[in-house]
């Protein structure tokens, strides 16, 4: 496996593992002796050993098994020749990841453009990406890939707006939870109206593939978030819930109420949310809130209470190398609302001065944790070591079931030559690649302990970070 | 000296050799221009001047001695105030003309006592007599010794001697720092550090002669140290991972030790280092991971944090590294902060690694008393 390669060893043997397969086989047979190269292991060499008194003839004297092994070196060094000269031909799904794993490793980041299959390469096959030194902790987790050609070898099944969806993920031109999770919905609903059943093919069955075809091309893009896996969840569960006998037409209208019903739901829980803070007096007038990073709820939040007449100011904590704050600090400075911007390194020196934190979240877990942008945790300790309450505001299609204690089992990486950049200084890092010892790391979530949360506010009411169970069995019923 | 208000500055300049009155005022130019980078070098070059000063100059007594330094000790100070090493300098040599004053005395009254009891006691009881006498002086609070009148000529030379220690010990700090790295870091160790410091630096290199541990690196944003310390580390073959601010509380939970360099180390204890290292501080205590800083007794300052505040503590930077002035339109709306320092209190921090060995935080105000003297708590 190209995993246990990275030792980097650089011995023949490692260079000729795809046809591993091929010399056993020829090994087999009894009348030849295959030669050992370095490094074989010695069980190999005993087989092999075995094999040549095996044979019955006179043994070979030591010149001869010489010249054989040096004529099979060539033959497989010239076999490794051709090889070398056609390295983008995928001959086959399953065997082409080790092949270029491997190459790769020879020519570590010449061979950049790599190509995704949608649909046809299975799940579990990491797809092919460029080597980037894997940082411990996160080596089972895909590494981030970049000049990606997404629509490249795209399985023609693919909606077109499927793909530009994917697109736009991966480009980051769509960002945030909520609007992965609002545009997804727009997205399917544009594939059913598109989609006409085969004949002899059951409708739900049938539009059930399609769809998990498609979604499987966008957890390739970027991996999906859990407002997205709910989203689809709720559909599939509405798709399975057509009767045989209905027409095409009117499953089809019964599945855009579904989705615009669960659009409207989520949008309303915005709003739910804000009348919530608002009107149970968590903000109030002279309040100095702290934000983290950009969150569309809590954004909403705030310019609400801002029309309703609130007299407050925010502090908006941003954190490289997204720097979503930004974003975050124009729309509010827009709307007329006083605002501060920090770094989250001079957290701790403003935190005095706040009175509470407004933190946004990408998914609740059911053991209470909150999973959010990276950062979220540190401002949310900070806020605890200085006592300044932590809300967390997050609409309930975002609970999980799914439990985490740590950030490192399950998130997903960035890009981490984003952390290069550093404005208008010299670039200390721009040679980050060729020393080997340094790796740089960039994860886009985190997981923030329950206890340093001091209250969740969902559409449903304000509940303690554990009441998550509580909540998901009731929207079951 | 011409002041900016136009006002001549009218101080009683009791520097008479021209060469020190140079030297004086050159440092005091690069202290407020910020040309001399890193403490090391700062309290090189203030102890070098004093070095000179006491030389040079021609004083009377030593009264007038230490009056001179203290005054030009002011000086300095004030040119630069949130640098504190140029401060603990000079209060280093302050104490270090002080004792040799004091050794000078004892040794005379000593004298005196011995011809005294010289045909009574045995020698194994001069022991015991100089005890009494140290005790005498402490119970009693005799006050310092008169010192107005002592002539300078006898205790030059080694106060000078006393002061090329000092150069020395500061020379060495950093070597007797990294001597003992192999105390403190055991094989397949996950470490953290923030920021650029030489001193971590040099411990973790020497280090790694002989253990092979991992480095994690915060960045220090807008600063950006972080990013140059991870190339250096790197070059030396330390499996280097570097990692944003944001990511501190996360990668905490996998970190073994957290290995930091700090700008300055308060009286109470506490730390002043750089912005940011609070929140790690913070995150160790979380998750148990004991904090050692590594700093040379130079950085060890008398000054206790008196604000929360931070007003006369911290130092702010141009707001252009946090967001650029291109951003035009919402930066004339927003206020941005871009602090150099954190308060680290005592509380979070487990060990000090000086030149002199570890120390627990609290024992820190014991080497305050060894290095300064309790007449010179304010110039």
């Amino acid at each position: 496996m190209p995993g246990n390669q990275d030792s980097a060893s650089r011995s023949p043997l490692s260079q000729q593992t795809p046809s591993r397969g091929r010399r056993k086989q020829k090994s087999n047979p009894r009348g030849q002796s295959t030669p050992q190269l370095q490094g074989q292991t010695p069980q190999q060499n005993q087989n092999i050993k075995n094999a040549s008194p095996g044979e019955g003839d006179t043994p070979k004297t030591k010149a001869q098994l010489r010249a054989e092994r040096r004529a099979l070196q060539e033959a497989q060094r010239a076999a490794k020749a051709a090889t070398k000269q056609s390295p983008s031909t995928p001959v086959s799904t399953k065997k082409t990841p080790r092949k270029f794993g491997l190459q790769m490793q020879d020519t570590a980041d010449k061979h950049d453009k790599v190509s995704i299959s949608g649909g046809e390469t299975p799940r579990n096959v990491t797809s092919i990406s460029t080597i980037q030194r894997r940082t411990g902790f996160f080596a089972h987790l895909p590494r981030y890939q970049h000049n990606v050609s997404l629509t490249k070898d795209a399985n023609p099944k693919i909606h077109p707006a499927i793909l530009k969806l994917g697109l736009q993920y991966v480009e980051g031109v769509i960002c945030g939870s909520n609007a992965r999770c609002l545009a997804l919905l727009g997205t399917l609903k544009q594939v059913i109206e598109t989609y006409s059943t085969p004949k002899q093919k059951e409708l739900s069955r049938d539009l059930s593939t399609n769809l998990k075809k498609n979604m499987d091309f966008l957890a390739q893009s970027r991996p999906l978030s859990v407002g997205m896996i709910n989203a689809f969840k709720h559909l599939k569960s509405c798709i399975n819930g057509i009767p045989r006998e209905k027409a095409e037409d009117e499953a089809k209208q019964d599945l855009y109420g579904c989705i615009d019903s669960y659009k409207q739901s989520i949008l309303l829980a915005g709003k739910a949310i804000a009348k919530n803070l608002i009107e149970n007096d968590k903000i109030t007038d002279g309040d100095t809130i702290m934000v983290y990073a950009f969150s569309s709820l809590i954004k909403n939040v705030l310019c609400e209470a801002h029309d309703k007449g609130k007299t407050f100011s925010v502090i908006v904590v941003d954190g490289r190398p997204k720097l979503e704050g930004r974003e975050m600090l124009r729309r509010l400075v827009k709307h007329g609302i006083k605002c501060s911007y920090i770094l989250i390194s001079a957290a701790s020196y403003v935190m005095r001065e706040v009175t509470k934190v407004l933190l946004g979240a990408h998914a609740l877990l059911a053991n209470g944790y909150v999973m959010s942008r990276v950062g979220s945790s540190q401002v949310a300790l900070i806020a605890r070591s200085y006592n300044v309450p932590v809300l967390v505001c997050c609409e309930t299609y975002k609970f999980t079931e799914k439990v985490q204690t740590d950030s490192f089992v399950s998130n997903e990486l960035g890009d981490p030559n984003s952390l290069v950049q550093i404005g208008k200084k010299e670039n200390y890092l721009s040679n980050w690649k060729e020393q080997k010892s340094l790796h740089l790391m960039n994860f886009i979530y985190d997981v923030t302990p329950s206890d340093l949360i001091s209250m969740v506010i969902t559409e449903l009411g304000m509940v303690p970070c554990t009441s998550v169970p509580v909540v998901l069995r009731i929207k079951q019923v | 000296m011409w002041l900016r208000n136009g006002q001549m500055e009218t101080i009683d300049i009791q520097i008479k050799d021209p060469i020190v009155r140079n030297k004086v005022d050159g440092l005091i130019e690069d202290l407020k221009h910020g040309n001399i980078l890193g403490s090391y070098q700062l309290a090189k070059n203030t102890v070098e001047v004093l070095l000179h000063m006491i030389s040079k100059e021609e004083l009377a007594n030593v009264k007038k001695l230490i009056s001179v330094i203290r005054e030009q000790g002011q000086r300095l100070m004030s040119a630069q105030p949130s640098e504190t090493v140029v401060g603990n300098m000079v209060y280093r040599v302050l104490k270090i003309i002080r004792d040799e004053c004091r050794a000078i005395d004892e040794t005379a009254e000593e004298q005196s006592q011995e011809s005294i009891q010289k045909s009574s006691t045995a020698p194994g009881d001069d022991v015991s007599n100089k005890d009494i006498l140290s005790l005498k002086k402490l119970l009693l609070a005799e006050g310092d010794v008169d010192i107005s009148d002592k002539s300078i000529s006898s205790l030059k030379a080694p106060i000078i001697d006393a002061v090329n220690e000092l150069l020395v010990e500061l020379d060495t700090s950093q070597e007797n720092i990294s001597a003992q790295a192999l105390e403190h870091i055991h094989s397949n160790e996950v470490i953290m550090t923030a920021g650029q410091s030489h001193t971590v630096e040099a411990f973790f290199k020497k280090a790694a002669k002989k253990r092979t541990f991992k480095v994690i690196v915060v960045e220090c944003a807008p600063f950006y140290q972080g990013q140059k310390m991870a190339t250096n580390l790197a070059s030396a073959g330390i499996n280097t991972t570097l990692i944003t601010d944001s990511a501190v509380f996360a990668m905490m939970a996998r970190v073994n030790k957290v290995i930091i360099g700090t700008h300055t180390v308060m009286a109470n204890g506490g730390l002043k280092a750089i912005n940011g290292c609070h929140a790690i501080a913070l995150a160790a205590k979380y998750h148990s991971v004991p904090l050692v800083v590594c700093a040379p007794m130079y950085k060890l300052s008398p000054k206790y944090l008196c604000s929360c505040d931070q007003v006369a503590f911290n130092k702010f930077a141009s707001p252009e590294d946090v967001m650029s002035f291109s951003e035009g339109e919402i930066l004339s709306k927003a206020q941005i902060y871009n602090p150099i320092f954190d308060y680290v209190p005592p509380e979070l921090v487990t060990l000090y690694i000086f030149n002199i060995g570890g120390n627990a935080p609290s024992y820190v105000y014991r080497l305050l008393s060894e290095l300064y003297d309790t007449e010179d708590q304010e110039l």
